[in-house]
Protein backbone atom coordinates (compact mmCIF):
# COMPACT_ATOMS: atom_id res chain seq x y z
CA UNK A 1 0.00 0.00 0.00
CA UNK A 2 1.22 3.48 -0.83
CA UNK A 3 0.15 6.89 0.48
CA UNK A 4 1.39 10.46 0.15
CA UNK A 5 3.17 11.88 3.19
CA UNK A 6 3.25 15.48 4.38
CA UNK A 7 5.57 15.58 7.43
CA UNK A 8 5.33 19.31 8.18
CA UNK A 9 8.02 21.57 9.59
CA UNK A 10 8.16 20.19 13.17
CA UNK A 11 8.94 16.67 11.97
CA UNK A 12 12.20 17.97 10.50
CA UNK A 13 13.26 19.33 13.88
CA UNK A 14 11.67 19.12 17.32
CA UNK A 15 9.58 16.09 16.35
CA UNK A 16 12.19 14.17 14.37
CA UNK A 17 11.59 11.05 16.47
CA UNK A 18 7.93 11.11 15.40
CA UNK A 19 8.99 11.15 11.75
CA UNK A 20 11.57 8.39 12.23
CA UNK A 21 9.32 6.13 14.29
CA UNK A 22 6.39 6.57 11.94
CA UNK A 23 8.56 5.63 8.95
CA UNK A 24 9.83 2.55 10.79
CA UNK A 25 6.31 1.45 11.68
CA UNK A 26 5.12 2.05 8.12
CA UNK A 27 7.93 -0.20 6.86
CA UNK A 28 6.86 -3.04 9.12
CA UNK A 29 3.28 -2.63 7.93
CA UNK A 30 4.36 -2.60 4.25
CA UNK A 31 3.02 0.89 3.93
CA UNK A 32 4.99 3.10 1.57
CA UNK A 33 5.13 6.79 2.58
CA UNK A 34 5.77 8.91 -0.52
CA UNK A 35 6.80 12.33 0.77
CA UNK A 36 5.24 15.16 -1.26
CA UNK A 37 8.03 16.63 -3.39
CA UNK A 38 8.94 20.18 -2.35
CA UNK A 39 6.18 20.55 0.23
CA UNK A 40 6.00 23.86 2.09
CA UNK A 41 4.62 25.08 5.42
CA UNK A 42 0.83 24.76 5.92
CA UNK A 43 0.75 28.25 7.48
CA UNK A 44 -0.17 26.91 10.92
CA UNK A 45 -1.92 29.18 13.46
CA UNK A 46 0.09 32.20 12.46
CA UNK A 47 -1.53 32.26 9.03
CA UNK A 48 -5.14 31.90 10.20
CA UNK A 49 -4.65 34.53 12.89
CA UNK A 50 -3.28 36.91 10.25
CA UNK A 51 -5.38 36.35 7.11
CA UNK A 52 -8.01 33.84 5.98
CA UNK A 53 -6.69 33.99 2.42
CA UNK A 54 -3.10 33.35 3.49
CA UNK A 55 -4.18 30.35 5.58
CA UNK A 56 -6.05 28.78 2.67
CA UNK A 57 -3.45 29.57 0.02
CA UNK A 58 -0.37 28.30 1.92
CA UNK A 59 -2.19 25.03 2.61
CA UNK A 60 -3.66 24.85 -0.91
CA UNK A 61 -0.23 24.75 -2.52
CA UNK A 62 0.42 21.46 -0.74
CA UNK A 63 -3.00 20.05 -1.55
CA UNK A 64 -2.28 20.62 -5.22
CA UNK A 65 0.95 18.62 -4.86
CA UNK A 66 -1.03 15.81 -3.28
CA UNK A 67 -3.60 16.06 -6.05
CA UNK A 68 -0.86 15.34 -8.61
CA UNK A 69 0.28 12.30 -6.65
CA UNK A 70 -3.33 11.09 -6.52
CA UNK A 71 -2.90 9.10 -3.28
CA UNK A 72 -4.43 9.55 0.15
CA UNK A 73 -2.41 12.02 2.20
CA UNK A 74 -1.03 11.13 5.63
CA UNK A 75 -0.47 14.14 7.91
CA UNK A 76 1.12 13.30 11.28
CA UNK A 77 1.08 16.83 12.75
CA UNK A 78 -2.33 17.70 14.19
CA UNK A 79 -1.99 21.39 13.32
CA UNK A 80 -0.95 20.69 9.70
CA UNK A 81 -3.70 18.08 9.47
CA UNK A 82 -6.38 20.54 10.55
CA UNK A 83 -5.08 23.38 8.36
CA UNK A 84 -4.95 21.14 5.29
CA UNK A 85 -8.46 19.84 6.05
CA UNK A 86 -9.73 23.41 6.49
CA UNK A 87 -8.25 24.39 3.13
CA UNK A 88 -9.73 21.28 1.53
CA UNK A 89 -13.22 22.25 2.73
CA UNK A 90 -12.75 25.86 1.63
CA UNK A 91 -11.51 24.92 -1.84
CA UNK A 92 -14.32 22.41 -2.30
CA UNK A 93 -16.84 25.10 -1.38
CA UNK A 94 -15.47 27.25 -4.21
CA UNK A 95 -12.98 29.55 -2.42
CA UNK A 96 -10.11 30.45 -4.78
CA UNK A 97 -6.61 30.46 -3.32
CA UNK A 98 -4.35 33.44 -4.13
CA UNK A 99 -1.00 33.04 -5.87
CA UNK A 100 -1.64 29.35 -6.62
CA UNK A 101 -2.35 28.80 -10.28
CA UNK A 102 -2.93 25.10 -10.73
CA UNK A 103 -6.32 23.39 -10.56
CA UNK A 104 -7.40 21.39 -7.55
CA UNK A 105 -9.70 18.39 -7.79
CA UNK A 106 -9.31 16.93 -4.31
CA UNK A 107 -9.74 13.25 -5.17
CA UNK A 108 -7.89 12.01 -2.15
CA UNK A 109 -8.41 11.73 1.60
CA UNK A 110 -6.41 13.69 4.19
CA UNK A 111 -5.87 11.46 7.22
CA UNK A 112 -4.03 11.45 10.53
CA UNK A 113 -1.77 8.37 10.71
CA UNK A 114 -3.31 7.00 13.94
CA UNK A 115 -6.74 6.96 12.31
CA UNK A 116 -5.30 5.60 9.07
CA UNK A 117 -3.33 2.79 10.71
CA UNK A 118 -6.27 1.74 12.87
CA UNK A 119 -8.77 1.84 10.00
CA UNK A 120 -6.53 0.15 7.44
CA UNK A 121 -4.80 -2.50 9.52
CA UNK A 122 -6.96 -2.97 12.60
CA UNK A 123 -6.39 -5.12 15.65
CA UNK A 124 -5.48 -8.36 13.91
CA UNK A 125 -2.61 -7.03 11.80
CA UNK A 126 -1.25 -4.77 14.53
CA UNK A 127 -1.42 -7.44 17.24
CA UNK A 128 0.09 -9.92 14.76
CA UNK A 129 3.23 -7.75 14.43
CA UNK A 130 3.79 -7.48 18.20
CA UNK A 131 7.05 -9.02 19.41
CA UNK A 132 7.02 -7.41 22.87
CA UNK A 133 3.63 -6.96 24.47
CA UNK A 134 3.21 -3.62 26.27
CA UNK A 135 0.95 -5.26 28.87
CA UNK A 136 2.76 -3.74 31.83
CA UNK A 137 2.27 -0.18 30.59
CA UNK A 138 -0.64 1.95 31.81
CA UNK A 139 -0.83 4.93 29.47
CA UNK A 140 -3.55 7.44 28.81
CA UNK A 141 -3.95 8.47 25.17
CA UNK A 142 -4.02 12.20 24.59
CA UNK A 143 -5.39 13.54 21.30
CA UNK A 144 -5.41 17.28 22.02
CA UNK A 145 -7.42 19.65 19.86
CA UNK A 146 -6.79 19.52 16.18
CA UNK A 147 -6.89 15.82 15.27
CA UNK A 148 -10.64 15.95 15.89
CA UNK A 149 -11.85 19.57 16.06
CA UNK A 150 -13.95 20.99 14.63
CA UNK A 151 -15.57 17.82 13.22
CA UNK A 152 -17.07 19.59 10.23
CA UNK A 153 -13.48 20.29 9.17
CA UNK A 154 -11.75 17.12 10.40
CA UNK A 155 -14.62 14.72 9.55
CA UNK A 156 -14.10 13.15 12.98
CA UNK A 157 -17.01 10.92 13.92
CA UNK A 158 -16.25 10.98 17.63
CA UNK A 159 -14.65 14.35 18.43
CA UNK A 160 -15.26 14.24 22.20
CA UNK A 161 -14.01 10.68 22.67
CA UNK A 162 -11.71 9.61 19.82
CA UNK A 163 -10.48 6.01 19.93
CA UNK A 164 -7.80 5.27 17.32
CA UNK A 165 -4.74 5.63 19.58
CA UNK A 166 -6.54 3.86 22.45
CA UNK A 167 -7.34 0.95 20.14
CA UNK A 168 -3.81 0.80 18.73
CA UNK A 169 -2.30 0.81 22.23
CA UNK A 170 -4.69 -1.94 23.34
CA UNK A 171 -3.73 -4.00 20.29
CA UNK A 172 -0.09 -3.62 21.43
CA UNK A 173 -1.16 -5.10 24.76
CA UNK A 174 -1.11 -1.94 26.90
CA UNK A 175 -3.56 -1.44 29.78
CA UNK A 176 -4.91 1.85 28.51
CA UNK A 177 -6.54 4.02 31.17
CA UNK A 178 -9.75 5.91 30.65
CA UNK A 179 -9.78 9.60 31.39
CA UNK A 180 -11.90 12.62 30.57
CA UNK A 181 -9.13 14.87 29.29
CA UNK A 182 -8.07 13.19 26.05
CA UNK A 183 -9.22 16.14 23.93
CA UNK A 184 -8.62 19.01 26.38
CA UNK A 185 -6.23 21.67 25.14
CA UNK A 186 -2.57 21.64 26.32
CA UNK A 187 -2.05 25.28 25.32
CA UNK A 188 0.57 24.44 22.71
CA UNK A 189 -0.53 27.41 20.68
CA UNK A 190 0.22 29.79 23.58
CA UNK A 191 3.48 28.33 24.75
CA UNK A 192 5.75 31.00 23.29
CA UNK A 193 3.47 34.01 23.73
CA UNK A 194 1.62 33.27 27.01
CA UNK A 195 3.80 30.61 28.63
CA UNK A 196 2.24 30.96 32.09
CA UNK A 197 -1.23 30.12 30.71
CA UNK A 198 0.07 27.09 28.82
CA UNK A 199 1.70 25.84 32.03
CA UNK A 200 -1.66 25.85 33.83
CA UNK A 201 -3.25 23.72 31.11
CA UNK A 202 -0.28 21.33 31.11
CA UNK A 203 -0.45 20.92 34.88
CA UNK A 204 -4.14 20.05 34.73
CA UNK A 205 -3.43 17.31 32.16
CA UNK A 206 -0.62 15.85 34.27
CA UNK A 207 -2.78 15.83 37.40
CA UNK A 208 -5.67 14.19 35.61
CA UNK A 209 -3.44 11.58 33.94
CA UNK A 210 -1.95 10.63 37.32
CA UNK A 211 -5.38 10.53 38.91
CA UNK A 212 -6.47 8.09 36.21
CA UNK A 213 -3.57 5.85 37.28
CA UNK A 214 -1.47 6.44 34.17
CA UNK A 215 2.30 5.97 34.07
CA UNK A 216 2.75 7.69 30.71
CA UNK A 217 0.94 9.78 28.10
CA UNK A 218 0.70 8.71 24.44
CA UNK A 219 0.29 11.47 21.85
CA UNK A 220 -0.07 11.98 18.10
CA UNK A 221 0.84 15.65 17.74
CA UNK A 222 4.29 17.29 17.75
CA UNK A 223 2.98 20.41 19.52
CA UNK A 224 1.35 18.40 22.30
CA UNK A 225 4.51 16.32 22.62
CA UNK A 226 6.83 19.28 22.79
CA UNK A 227 4.60 21.08 25.24
CA UNK A 228 4.15 18.14 27.60
CA UNK A 229 7.68 16.75 27.25
CA UNK A 230 9.80 19.88 27.57
CA UNK A 231 8.01 21.78 30.37
CA UNK A 232 7.81 19.22 33.18
CA UNK A 233 10.58 20.88 35.20
CA UNK A 234 8.82 24.23 34.98
CA UNK A 235 5.45 22.81 36.01
CA UNK A 236 5.53 21.83 39.65
CA UNK A 237 3.24 19.56 41.59
CA UNK A 238 1.50 21.01 44.65
CA UNK A 239 4.30 19.65 46.81
CA UNK A 240 6.88 21.59 44.80
CA UNK A 241 8.13 18.52 42.94
CA UNK A 242 8.50 18.49 39.18
CA UNK A 243 6.46 15.86 37.37
CA UNK A 244 8.05 12.88 35.71
CA UNK A 245 5.66 11.45 33.14
CA UNK A 246 7.18 10.04 29.95
CA UNK A 247 5.41 11.32 26.85
CA UNK A 248 5.46 8.89 23.92
CA UNK A 249 4.37 9.19 20.32
CA UNK A 250 1.98 6.36 19.47
CA UNK A 251 4.39 5.47 16.64
CA UNK A 252 7.28 5.07 19.11
CA UNK A 253 5.12 2.64 21.12
CA UNK A 254 4.26 0.71 17.96
CA UNK A 255 7.95 0.57 17.06
CA UNK A 256 8.79 -0.65 20.57
CA UNK A 257 6.18 -3.41 20.44
CA UNK A 258 7.22 -4.40 16.90
CA UNK A 259 10.81 -4.82 18.10
CA UNK A 260 12.35 -1.95 16.13
CA UNK A 261 16.06 -1.44 16.88
CA UNK A 262 15.99 2.38 16.84
CA UNK A 263 13.61 2.88 19.79
CA UNK A 264 16.34 4.08 22.17
CA UNK A 265 17.56 6.57 19.60
CA UNK A 266 14.08 8.07 19.39
CA UNK A 267 13.60 8.17 23.15
CA UNK A 268 17.02 9.80 23.69
CA UNK A 269 15.57 12.87 22.00
CA UNK A 270 12.95 13.34 24.70
CA UNK A 271 13.64 15.96 27.37
CA UNK A 272 11.65 14.07 29.99
CA UNK A 273 13.50 10.84 30.62
CA UNK A 274 11.47 8.15 28.83
CA UNK A 275 13.49 4.92 29.07
CA UNK A 276 13.42 3.94 32.76
CA UNK A 277 9.72 3.03 32.75
CA UNK A 278 10.33 0.73 29.79
CA UNK A 279 13.47 -0.78 31.35
CA UNK A 280 11.62 -1.51 34.61
CA UNK A 281 9.13 -3.46 32.55
CA UNK A 282 11.77 -5.31 30.54
CA UNK A 283 10.76 -3.60 27.33
CA UNK A 284 14.19 -2.09 26.64
CA UNK B 1 -2.82 54.41 16.78
CA UNK B 2 -1.45 52.07 14.19
CA UNK B 3 0.19 53.54 11.13
CA UNK B 4 -1.02 50.74 8.87
CA UNK B 5 -4.62 51.96 8.45
CA UNK B 6 -6.06 52.33 5.02
CA UNK B 7 -7.35 55.84 4.12
CA UNK B 8 -10.95 54.66 4.40
CA UNK B 9 -10.41 53.40 7.91
CA UNK B 10 -8.65 56.50 9.16
CA UNK B 11 -11.17 59.01 7.88
CA UNK B 12 -13.54 58.73 10.85
CA UNK B 13 -14.41 56.40 13.73
CA UNK B 14 -17.78 55.68 12.08
CA UNK B 15 -16.00 54.30 9.02
CA UNK B 16 -13.88 52.03 11.16
CA UNK B 17 -17.00 50.49 12.61
CA UNK B 18 -18.70 50.05 9.26
CA UNK B 19 -15.64 48.44 7.67
CA UNK B 20 -15.24 46.11 10.62
CA UNK B 21 -18.89 45.14 10.79
CA UNK B 22 -18.75 44.33 7.07
CA UNK B 23 -15.93 41.91 7.73
CA UNK B 24 -17.85 40.30 10.57
CA UNK B 25 -21.17 40.05 8.77
CA UNK B 26 -20.81 36.50 7.39
CA UNK B 27 -20.04 34.92 10.73
CA UNK B 28 -23.61 33.94 11.65
CA UNK B 29 -23.38 35.97 14.87
CA UNK B 30 -27.12 36.62 15.00
CA UNK B 31 -27.83 32.89 15.47
CA UNK B 32 -26.50 32.98 19.05
CA UNK B 33 -29.13 32.59 21.80
CA UNK B 34 -26.65 32.80 24.68
CA UNK B 35 -26.69 29.18 25.85
CA UNK B 36 -23.11 29.71 27.10
CA UNK B 37 -21.89 26.30 25.95
CA UNK B 38 -18.84 28.02 24.45
CA UNK B 39 -17.91 29.64 27.73
CA UNK B 40 -18.56 26.52 29.81
CA UNK B 41 -16.30 24.38 27.63
CA UNK B 42 -13.52 26.94 27.16
CA UNK B 43 -10.28 25.90 28.94
CA UNK B 44 -9.00 29.49 29.19
CA UNK B 45 -11.87 31.49 30.69
CA UNK B 46 -9.78 31.88 33.87
CA UNK B 47 -7.59 34.34 31.96
CA UNK B 48 -10.29 36.09 29.91
CA UNK B 49 -11.82 39.50 30.62
CA UNK B 50 -14.85 38.98 28.35
CA UNK B 51 -16.32 35.46 28.26
CA UNK B 52 -16.71 33.87 24.80
CA UNK B 53 -20.55 34.10 24.87
CA UNK B 54 -20.22 37.78 25.83
CA UNK B 55 -17.90 38.34 22.86
CA UNK B 56 -20.68 37.11 20.59
CA UNK B 57 -23.28 39.20 22.44
CA UNK B 58 -21.16 42.33 22.13
CA UNK B 59 -20.85 41.72 18.41
CA UNK B 60 -24.63 41.32 18.12
CA UNK B 61 -24.90 44.76 19.71
CA UNK B 62 -22.22 46.23 17.44
CA UNK B 63 -19.79 46.77 20.32
CA UNK B 64 -16.77 45.81 18.23
CA UNK B 65 -14.42 48.15 20.08
CA UNK B 66 -14.65 46.30 23.39
CA UNK B 67 -13.96 42.87 21.97
CA UNK B 68 -11.14 43.97 19.66
CA UNK B 69 -9.39 45.47 22.69
CA UNK B 70 -10.08 42.50 24.97
CA UNK B 71 -7.56 40.11 26.49
CA UNK B 72 -9.86 37.30 25.43
CA UNK B 73 -8.96 37.28 21.75
CA UNK B 74 -5.24 36.82 22.54
CA UNK B 75 -5.76 34.35 25.36
CA UNK B 76 -7.87 32.09 23.10
CA UNK B 77 -5.74 29.07 22.12
CA UNK B 78 -7.79 28.20 19.00
CA UNK B 79 -8.62 24.81 20.54
CA UNK B 80 -11.96 24.84 18.67
CA UNK B 81 -13.98 23.40 21.57
CA UNK B 82 -16.48 26.29 21.31
CA UNK B 83 -16.88 25.85 17.56
CA UNK B 84 -17.37 22.10 17.99
CA UNK B 85 -20.07 22.47 20.64
CA UNK B 86 -22.04 25.51 19.45
CA UNK B 87 -25.62 24.32 18.80
CA UNK B 88 -26.10 27.13 16.27
CA UNK B 89 -22.97 26.30 14.26
CA UNK B 90 -21.31 29.62 14.92
CA UNK B 91 -17.59 29.19 14.22
CA UNK B 92 -16.55 31.02 17.37
CA UNK B 93 -12.86 30.16 16.98
CA UNK B 94 -12.99 31.78 13.55
CA UNK B 95 -14.73 34.84 15.04
CA UNK B 96 -11.70 35.10 17.35
CA UNK B 97 -9.44 34.95 14.26
CA UNK B 98 -11.36 37.78 12.57
CA UNK B 99 -11.13 39.88 15.75
CA UNK B 100 -7.39 39.21 16.00
CA UNK B 101 -6.98 40.24 12.38
CA UNK B 102 -8.79 43.53 13.13
CA UNK B 103 -6.72 44.00 16.27
CA UNK B 104 -3.45 43.46 14.39
CA UNK B 105 -4.43 46.13 11.85
CA UNK B 106 -5.32 48.61 14.59
CA UNK B 107 -2.34 47.92 16.83
CA UNK B 108 -2.47 45.29 19.58
CA UNK B 109 -2.47 46.49 23.18
CA UNK B 110 0.80 46.20 25.00
CA UNK B 111 -0.13 43.27 27.27
CA UNK B 112 -0.37 41.00 24.22
CA UNK B 113 1.94 42.62 21.72
CA UNK B 114 4.24 39.58 21.78
CA UNK B 115 1.50 37.57 20.01
CA UNK B 116 1.54 39.48 16.69
CA UNK B 117 5.35 39.59 16.94
CA UNK B 118 5.33 35.79 17.16
CA UNK B 119 2.97 35.34 14.21
CA UNK B 120 4.91 37.85 12.16
CA UNK B 121 8.23 36.13 12.92
CA UNK B 122 6.74 32.72 12.12
CA UNK B 123 5.37 33.88 8.77
CA UNK B 124 8.62 35.68 7.87
CA UNK B 125 10.42 32.39 8.35
CA UNK B 126 7.91 30.62 6.09
CA UNK B 127 8.23 33.34 3.48
CA UNK B 128 12.02 33.26 3.58
CA UNK B 129 12.55 29.50 3.50
CA UNK B 130 9.26 28.00 2.30
CA UNK B 131 9.19 26.02 5.53
CA UNK B 132 9.30 27.32 9.08
CA UNK B 133 12.80 26.95 10.51
CA UNK B 134 12.36 26.44 14.24
CA UNK B 135 15.79 27.50 15.44
CA UNK B 136 16.09 30.84 13.66
CA UNK B 137 12.40 31.54 14.26
CA UNK B 138 12.74 31.00 18.02
CA UNK B 139 15.90 33.12 18.25
CA UNK B 140 14.39 35.93 16.20
CA UNK B 141 11.14 35.85 18.18
CA UNK B 142 12.95 35.96 21.53
CA UNK B 143 15.03 38.93 20.41
CA UNK B 144 12.11 40.80 18.87
CA UNK B 145 9.76 40.28 21.81
CA UNK B 146 12.08 40.68 24.78
CA UNK B 147 15.55 41.48 23.47
CA UNK B 148 18.64 39.83 24.91
CA UNK B 149 16.76 39.00 28.12
CA UNK B 150 14.26 36.93 26.14
CA UNK B 151 17.00 35.12 24.28
CA UNK B 152 18.80 34.30 27.52
CA UNK B 153 15.56 32.92 29.03
CA UNK B 154 14.87 30.58 26.09
CA UNK B 155 18.50 29.59 25.59
CA UNK B 156 18.61 26.74 28.15
CA UNK B 157 15.75 24.89 26.51
CA UNK B 158 17.06 25.62 23.01
CA UNK B 159 20.54 24.27 23.79
CA UNK B 160 19.09 21.16 25.42
CA UNK B 161 17.03 20.52 22.29
CA UNK B 162 20.07 21.02 20.08
CA UNK B 163 22.11 18.63 22.19
CA UNK B 164 19.41 16.00 21.66
CA UNK B 165 19.33 16.53 17.91
CA UNK B 166 15.86 18.08 18.01
CA UNK B 167 16.89 21.23 16.16
CA UNK B 168 17.63 21.47 12.49
CA UNK B 169 20.60 23.81 12.54
CA UNK B 170 20.80 25.02 8.93
CA UNK B 171 17.55 26.01 7.25
CA UNK B 172 17.05 24.39 3.85
CA UNK B 173 16.13 26.35 0.78
CA UNK B 174 13.53 24.85 -1.47
CA UNK B 175 12.74 25.61 -5.07
CA UNK B 176 9.21 26.11 -3.85
CA UNK B 177 10.33 29.05 -1.73
CA UNK B 178 9.60 31.33 -4.64
CA UNK B 179 6.08 29.96 -5.01
CA UNK B 180 5.45 30.66 -1.32
CA UNK B 181 6.79 34.17 -1.72
CA UNK B 182 4.36 34.61 -4.65
CA UNK B 183 1.45 33.68 -2.37
CA UNK B 184 2.52 36.29 0.20
CA UNK B 185 3.06 38.92 -2.50
CA UNK B 186 -0.33 38.33 -4.18
CA UNK B 187 -2.19 38.49 -0.87
CA UNK B 188 -0.41 41.67 0.23
CA UNK B 189 -1.48 43.29 -3.04
CA UNK B 190 -5.13 42.38 -2.62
Amino acid sequence: MKVSYYPGCSLEGTAREYDESLKAVARSLDLELAELPDWTCCGSSSAHVTSDQLAISLAARNLILADKAGLDLLVPCAACFQRLKAAEKALKSGVKPEGVKEKYTGNFKIIHPADFIWEQFGEKVIAGRVKKSLEKLNPVCYYGCLITRPPRITDSTNPEDPQSMDEIMKALGASVKNWSFKTDCCGGNLVLTHTELARKLIKKLFDMALEAGADSIVVGCPMCHSNLDTRQKEVLQDNGQAYHIPIYYFSEMMGLAFGEMAVEKWLNKHLTEAKSLLKQNNLL
Amino acid sequence: MSSTKTPAESSSPVNIQVAELTELKDLNISACYQCEKCTNGCPLTFAMDIMPHQVIHNLQLGLVEDVVNSDTIWVCASCETCTTRCPNEIDIAHVMDKLRQLSIRRGVKSAHKQAPVFHNTFLSSVRRFGRMHELTMAVEYSLRSEGVKGLRRQMGLGLEMMRRGKMKIIPGRWRAGKEVDDIFRTIKRT
